[in-house]
């Protein structure tokens, strides 16, 4: 069951690139929008992450900072993350596999990569708003804005 | 389904008939290619729907795909503050292989425009908080690429880049 607004967001510790890793922890005080995906390369996770890139000052006016994950490897999240230009960080999910996915509650057993999941955290940690799309849809950002603007308005 | 959550207003650029039933908001990227051959079916939509078709566009410039759709849609509005909007909007459509500031200032000249102006107002606060609006309102209805096309506020998911799709889209909402 993919975790739901209230409970507090597992922590990880994940590789950012070959040579940096990030905690969630490192975010306290700030809110994080972690977008689980399939996989780089696939054609939504792309169309989405592309989505995600153009919208890193919206997110910011909110005192948030996106951060994607998949089950690939810091490698090819370099590539990808090269390839695509993209401005935030990709996070490794990928040893031990999926552990991260599993935590959340977003891990696909039969495909051996994560669905398609977005989650907005509170700058204490907490999971304010998840949301678990059909994995061939890419769910746009709404959700996540109005998540947002739910809570500037608490 | 996804709906248009910002309704259509003063502060949006409509083109034909004003009093139209059917109110066809587009969101758009001067430099997306689909979007330029949804242009060349939207013209002909206009004429043939001469009567009851309303048409707004926004902007929805994807900045990291298209180098140069920021400063289209910048040019695009710059145009509007010398009440040229649509005939910009069309010209940079039309010349969408070749877009360079270089070229969008010699479609400024070509439509005749106060140059001076034209400079002054394209990286202007009220011309770059006009395409931020736009975009950021898209994303609230949920457009996620383009063009994303809504049909009195509901956003149309059956058109296939085809006339006929979007024919078919402004006879059903008659």
């Amino acid at each position: 069951m993919i975790l739901e607004k209230g409970s507090p967001a597992p922590e990880f510790d994940l590789h950012a690139t070959p040579d940096q890793k990030l905690k969630l922890s490192d975010f306290r005080g700030k809110r994080v929008i972690l977008t689980f995906y399939p996989a780089d390369w696939s054609p939504v996770c792309s169309d989405q992450m592309s989505l995600y890139n153009e919208m890193l000052k919206y997110f910011h006016k909110y005192n948030a900072e996106i951060l994607g994950i998949s089950v690939d490897s810091k490698w090819c999240h370099m590539a990808f993350g090269q390839n695509r230009k993209i401005h935030f960080p990709l996070l490794a999910d990928f040893e031990p596999k999926g552990a991260v996915s599993k935590a959340y509650g977003v891990y696909d057993e039969i495909n051996g990569e994560c669905h398609r999941a977005l989650f907005v955290i509170d700058e204490n940690g907490i999971i304010q708003w998840s949301y678990l799309s059909p994995d061939g849809i890419n769910p746009g950002a709404d959700g996540i804005l109005d998540a947002l603007d739910n809570m500037a308005h608490k | 389904m996804s709906k248009l959550r910002i309704p259509v207003s003063e502060h949006d650029h409509r083109t034909g008939d004003q009093q139209g039933k059917v109110v066809l908001v587009e969101y758009g990227d001067y430099q997306c290619p689909h979007c330029g051959i949804a242009h060349k079916l939207l013209k002909r939509l206009l004429k043939e729907f001469n009567q009851g078709l309303q048409f707004v566009f926004r902007n929805f410039p994807l900045q990291e795909a298209h180098p140069e759709a920021m400063i289209s849609a910048q040019a695009a509005e710059a145009a509007a503050f010398q009440n040229k909007f649509w005939e910009m909007h069309d010209i940079i459509f039309e010349h969408q292989d070749t877009l360079s500031p270089q070229s969008l200032l010699q479609h400024a000249k070509k439509l005749h425009l106060s140059i001076d102006k034209f400079s002054e107002d394209l990286d202007s606060k009220p011309v770059v908080s006009k395409v931020e609006t736009d975009f950021e309102g898209g994303i609230r209805s949920g457009v996620n690429g383009t063009p994303t096309f809504f049909v009195n506020g509901m956003i149309l998911e059956t058109y296939d880049a085809s006339y006929e799709s979007l024919e078919d889209a402004v006879r059903n909402a008659r």
